[in-house]
């Protein structure tokens, strides 16, 4: 028996013959555009995060094992890579938050406006920013007091 | 194109029939990732908070903070949430970009297995801290 499904990358044409159907979208040929940059930058931040939560795991475990494995898990974010994995952690974090809010927001059926779209999308980006920033420099003011 | 395509039907023509799709299991994994997300929408934002407040603390201050009851139950709630959404995220991105079925089963039960183990190491620290 054959049948063609929706979701199999075969289909028949017009005379029944089974046909491979084209794969979209070819990433090779595709114009990027906002819309697909700040999808695949949500799963990107999701893997960052993801990566940078071993940080939090560690940093947890180093507390809860006395003064001395904490002061190395502090000696070690503070450190120029360590800094910048904290930094870098923040942001994906903060874009994650906020592209994540946007997608709540299209799952309960609102935004998709194409204009509805860029401006949510231009907002996630900009809220990043601020956010990421504001957390550092209220971070460094806390450190300094 | 080729002439030998061909396709297998795993289905039965009764679940065909009847348009069971997926035994009504499908949107599980879609739904539960929504709701841990909703979940961690403020459990993100107290914890951003949470760590600016506590940057330059030494371990005896993360004891005292994280052995306040709220700041317990809020750590392994986070923790909870974390490793549920990001077990279901990688899942996803597996699903998408892995195409070898043994490579594919592996790394899905690696996922599983780390992010259970990961998850347990990180609240049972939380509960050690609280309980110092």
């Amino acid at each position: 028996m054959t049948e063609t499904p929706d979701g199999l990358l075969i289909g028949q044409d017009s005379t029944g013959r089974l046909v491979k159907r084209p794969m979209s979208p070819h990433l090779q040929v595709y114009r990027p555009q906002l819309t697909s940059i700040l999808s695949i930058m949500n799963r990107v931040t999701g893997m960052a995060v993801s990566a940078g939560t071993l940080l939090l795991v560690w940093w947890l475990v180093a507390a809860a094992t006395g003064p001395q494995a904490f002061d190395r898990v502090q000696w070690f974010i503070g450190s120029p890579v360590g800094l910048f994995m904290l930094f870098g952690w923040t942001a994906a974090l903060f874009y994650h938050f906020f592209a994540g809010i946007r997608h709540l927001a299209w799952d309960a059926g609102y935004g998709y406006d194409l204009d509805k779209v860029h401006m949510t999308g231009w907002a996630t980006m900009i809220a990043t920013v601020v956010c990421t920033i504001l957390v550092w420099v209220v971070g460094i003011i806390v450190l300094r007091s | 194109m080729s002439d030998n395509l061909t396709i297998k039907v795993r289905r039965s023509q009764l679940g065909r029939v009847r348009g069971a799709g997926s035994a009504k299991s499908g949107v599980h994994h879609w739904y539960l990732e929504r709701v841990t997300s909703v979940a961690l929408v403020p459990l993100t934002l107290w914890f951003i908070y949470a760590m600016v407040r506590l940057v330059g603390a030494g371990q005896e201050n993360v004891v005292i903070w994280a052995s306040r009851p709220w700041n317990t139950v809020l750590l392994l709630a986070l923790i909870a949430m974390t490793f549920r959404h990001m077990q279901l995220g990688i899942q996803v991105v597996l699903e998408d970009y892995v195409h070898h079925k043994w490579f594919m089963t592996a790394a899905s039960l690696g996922t599983q297995a780390a992010c259970v183990l990961l998850g347990l190491l990180s609240a049972l620290s939380v509960l050690k801290l609280a309980l110092w």
